[in-house]
């Protein structure tokens, strides 16, 4: 009897450190605006990529184009599911895209308010759940079935988000920092292959910020699920990202490991602001 | 308020005699047992797991041939760190089953007695919960040369590690299948010899007063106290109860292991600390052993919850407990309720107080027990008058937890009851109170001078504690014999007398009073309950930062001088607190101030705060003091504070009676 979990969180067959995600000269214009101005990088199955920018330079724009709710004019943005199978996101609905194991949080939590935590993290079941009209309704054979299988694994999610003590609490009742914790759990109820975070651990305090960072970490280490995330703490993307992406007026300026970021002059103008030109 | 005994039939207990041990304890209720009735169940992932007794001796025996395997010897000590899990059973009753046995440490230990407990006990194996409790042991394994195996049982986080003593519990129990099939008959060997006399569970005491001694109790003692507790109070096998208290403390030991073994009911643990009031409330237990703090952390929450509802429920719930009240003092006087009264207690109990109880699943308690500490007799006749009974322990580690307690309706507010049958005792000259029975300990380990002070030639327990015997021959208990103060015309009076009156106001969380002997100039440092406080002044718009901002509020020290006069008219003129301050922290156990079991370390709070209660002593209006704070990433910061002394001379409080119209006339 281990007390080890028996669901496996990570969606993608990929062996770690393969190409999962190539988003290649990507353009998104607003009108006049250009929001993402050829963006191109890799990403590799099982790192935690964090994107970073200041204000306005197009991350969210860039996660809302993987997950479909934006359409980029240019550019392609392929995602490898599987042993040798592609797909371009671009021009595929939301829904199709949630499919192939693409799950997302949201930087303005959007998650439902008058539901309970575990009836909010059983919706991130529903795409692996088969419903029929009358069986769901009445609560019996199948659907039942489905139902218990299905909460073993929710079960398992809250567990390793420690959220146990809220769990039958509405969500609009709860503190944020709970709320962002549970808008991760129902990513992981989709049992992702690709996790996309926006700004996870925004308006937290450092306490909060460290366990998120922690719960971020063991998904990543324990699941080995890919997460791609924007965060503007650069203490904590130095610390738990093996790979980082600067955009700067829809620009990627630089692609790198934390390091050699960190040391790039263009980054830092784009952050301190460039020294005035006499 | 013992509705539903009758029809609940108590079993007697199993059999025991000289050589009864826990391990053929639970061989015997698998026998009776097996796979109808179930021994131990966790929640976990949102529902109750069951394990039957044949499941939990399976794992006990493969778990103790694993022990076996890794050479654990008779006579060893295993250590267990962690929270209350099968587990932890499964582990101690394996141990004791080789004829070793275990010493609990409690899961919020760190460094320094962590180090003290492996040390003392020369502790090989240790059976660690989790990721935070394996990585305290492998930061201390320098100084922790005799640690051979760390056995660990939940594996999250741990997957990754790669260190040589690391072992799961699973594992463990595998190797020890293996061992056991080619050793048939070994274990039975091991379990047949052995004795009443062994050393089943070594617990620390609290140490108040210095570093915890690690007391050694036998299978003999453990059951002869579970014998007698079940002779006062029969515990039926269908007894629910729910166990939350850490396994290391002598208490939670004495009600799930000695008691549950020896009458088979089902144990049940908690989901995790923060679900631990909900799965209470989910199980509804039959039974409830808690220190003090637990009852007045539930009374808090009561008063904070009656104060914040609207008019029509706080009349109600004011009303109905003063009914209650009336109701539960003429019960205990051993009168017989008039029919007024009667009729009046079941609408109070319909409208007001069984809707309490049910929020604080105590719906179904038969029998509640504090001990560990005195509890004030405010939380006690409150809990009385909402149909809780609430029954005082007192006993010590040393004699199992239980010497004297009060039986059904021959219970008074002020004294701990009635010596348990088999126990005898006696007041010495000097006033201590003197103990003997069968479930007085065997000693500390590894310490005879210390033994040899608590335990004299005819074998009396020198409790420490100063007390006497009333008229009734009920145990008073006046306080730890050094605490007792001395009163100008001599007579003796008990600090923590004054302290739970203190502690009886919701906005109090800690109470500290000093005096002089002969002297009535009394003073306390008192710390605030932020949880009751924080809404208090949210209601009032007051805004705060930090704890130490809030007990820094000129409007706090007010309230809590309200608070001060309220407990001071209900004490001896003589004995009155003339001048409080509020600390700017709280006590905390990681600072010593505080044993595990939330217990004041009076000499730790006397070294540390000397200034402060120069300042309280002479009367100053303030004092200035240094706190050193130490952040997260280790570096450090020194703030000058300044603490308002109030003086409560010419106090007069601005809403005299507050209280009563929160909870109705009942003074």
């Amino acid at each position: 009897m281990s007390r080890a979990y028996r669901h496996n969180l990570n969606g993608s067959t990929l062996r770690a450190g393969a190409l999962q995600l190539e988003i290649k000269d990507v353009t998104l214009r607003f009108g006049g605006v250009r929001a993402l101005d050829g963006v191109a990088f890799n990403v590799a199955q099982g790192d935690i990529h964090a994107i970073i920018g200041p204000n306005g330079a197009g991350k969210t724009s860039l996660l809302n184009c993987i997950s479909g709710l934006y359409r980029p004019q240019v550019g392609e943005i392929i995602l490898h599911y599987g042993e040798g199978a592609v797909r371009n996101l671009v021009r595929t609905r939301p829904g199709a895209i949630a499919r192939l194991g693409v799950a997302r949080t949201f930087q303005n939590i959007e998650l439902f308010r008058q539901m309970t935590v575990l009836e909010n993290l059983m919706l991130g079941r529903h795409v692996h759940m088969k419903h029929r009209l009358a069986a769901s309704f009445l609560y019996y054979g199948p659907s039942q079935k489905q139902e218990i299988r299905e909460r073993e694994l929710v079960e398992e999610v809250i567990d390793l988000l420690e959220i146990q003590s809220v769990r039958t609490k509405q969500v609009g009742a709860l503190a944020y920092g709970f709320q962002k914790r549970v808008e991760l759990g129902r990513a992981l109820c989709m049992q992702p292959a690709l996790l996309l975070l926006d700004e996870p651990m925004a308006g937290m305090n450092a306490e909060e910020k460290e366990d998120m960072a922690r719960f971020i970490l063991d998904v990543n280490d324990l699941a080995g699920v890919t997460t791609v995330l924007i965060e503007h703490d650069m203490g904590v993307i130095m610390d738990i990202s093996d790979r980082v992406s600067v955009l700067d007026f829809g620009r990627c300026i630089a692609d790198g490991s934390p390091a050699e970021v960190g040391s790039d002059q263009a980054v830092r103008d784009a952050y301190l602001g460039q020294e005035a030109h006499a | 308020m013992s509705r539903g005994l009758e029809r609940r039939a108590a079993t007697d207990p199993l059999p025991v005699d000289d050589a009864t041990t826990l391990p053929k304890l639970l061989a015997e209720l698998d026998r009776r047992f097996a796979d109808t009735r179930i021994a131990v169940q966790e929640k976990r992932y949102g529902i109750w797991q069951p394990i039957s007794w044949r499941d939990l001796h399976a794992r006990v025996r493969d778990f103790a041939h694993g022990l076996a395997s890794l050479g654990v010897r008779p006579g060893e000590v295993v250590a267990v760190l962690g929270d209350n899990r099968p587990e932890w059973l499964v582990a101690e009753l394996a141990a004791q089953s080789l004829g070793a046995c275990t010493v609990g440490i409690y899961p919020t230990s760190v460094g320094e007695e962590i180090v003290h407990v492996l040390t003392d006990g020369q502790v090989r194996v240790v059976v660690a919960e989790d990721q935070e409790q394996v990585d305290k042991i492998i930061d201390l394994k320098d100084r922790l040369p005799g640690i051979e195996k760390v056995i660990y049982y939940d594996t999250r986080g741990l997957e990754l590690y790669e260190v040589p003593y690391l072992m799961e519990f699973t594992a463990v129990e595998a190797t020890g299948r293996e061992w056991g099939e080619a050793h048939q008959g070994w274990l039975d060997e091991q379990i047949a010899a052995g004795r009443g006399d062994d050393v089943a569970v070594i617990c620390t005491t609290s140490g108040t007063t210095g570093r915890p001694k690690l007391a050694m109790l036998s299978h003999a003692n453990l059951l002869e106290m579970g014998r007698s507790l079940n002779m006062v109070d029969p515990i039926g096998v269908e007894s629910r109860y729910l166990s939350f208290l850490p396994l290391a403390w002598i208490g939670e030991q004495m009600i799930a292991v000695a008691c549950g073994l020896q009458l088979g009911f089902t144990l049940s643990f908690a989901e995790e600390a923060g679900t631990q009031r909900a799965d209470l409330r989910e199980l509804g237990p039959n039974v409830m052993f808690s220190p003090p703090r637990i009852w007045e952390d539930m009374l808090s929450s009561i008063m904070v919850r009656v104060g914040e509802a609207g008019w029509l429920k706080r009349k109600a719930f004011a009303w109905g407990q003063a009914v209650g009240d009336r109701y539960a003092e003429t019960r205990l006087k051993g009168e017989k309720a008039g029919l007024l009264l009667r009729l009046q207690h079941r609408v109070a109990d319909w409208v007001a107080l069984r809707p309490v109880r049910d929020q604080l699943g105590l719906t179904r308690i038969d029998r509640a027990y504090t001990g560990g500490a005195p509890l004030g007799p405010d939380v006690f006749r409150f809990f009385h008058s909402i149909g809780v009974n609430l029954k005082q322990i007192y006993g010590q580690t040393e004699i199992c937890g239980i010497a004297v307690m009060h039986t059904d309706d021959d219970i008074k507010f002020a004294t701990v009851g009635k010596p348990c049958p088999g126990t005898d005792i006696r007041i010495a000259d000097n006033g201590e109170i003197l103990l003997k029975s069968k479930a007085v300990f065997h000693g500390y380990y590894g310490n005879e001078a210390a033994t040899a002070e608590a335990i004299d030639a005819e074998g009396w327990l020198h409790t420490g504690d100063a007390g006497y015997l009333d008229e009734h021959g009920h145990l008073v208990v006046i306080d730890r014999a050094k605490d007792v103060m001395e009163m100008p015309d001599g007579t003796r009076f008990s600090p923590a007398f004054i302290e739970n009156k203190l502690k009886f106001s919701p906005y109090v969380d800690e109470a500290v009073v000093f005096w002089q002997d002969g002297s009535s100039d009394i003073t306390a440092i008192l710390t605030i309950d932020p949880a009751t406080v924080g809404a208090w002044a949210e209601h009032r718009r007051l805004g705060y930062t930090t704890y130490t901002d809030l007990a820094g509020k000129a409007e706090v020290r007010e309230l809590i001088a309200e608070e001060v006069a309220r407990a001071n008219e209900d004490l001896p003129e003589s004995v009155r607190v003339r001048r409080f301050l509020l600390l700017h922290k709280q006590f905390d156990p990681d600072d010593d101030e505080i044993t595990r079991t939330r217990k004041v370390r009076r000499r730790v709070i006397n070294e540390r705060y000397a200034t402060i209660i120069e300042g309280l002593v002479e009367g100053a209006p303030e004092v200035q003091i240094k706190s050193v704070v130490t952040y997260q990433d280790g570096t450090t910061a020194t703030r000058d504070i300044t603490l308002q002394i109030v003086s409560m001379d010419g106090f007069t409080p601005k809403h005299p009676g507050a209280r009563r119209s929160l909870f109705g006339s009942n003074a």
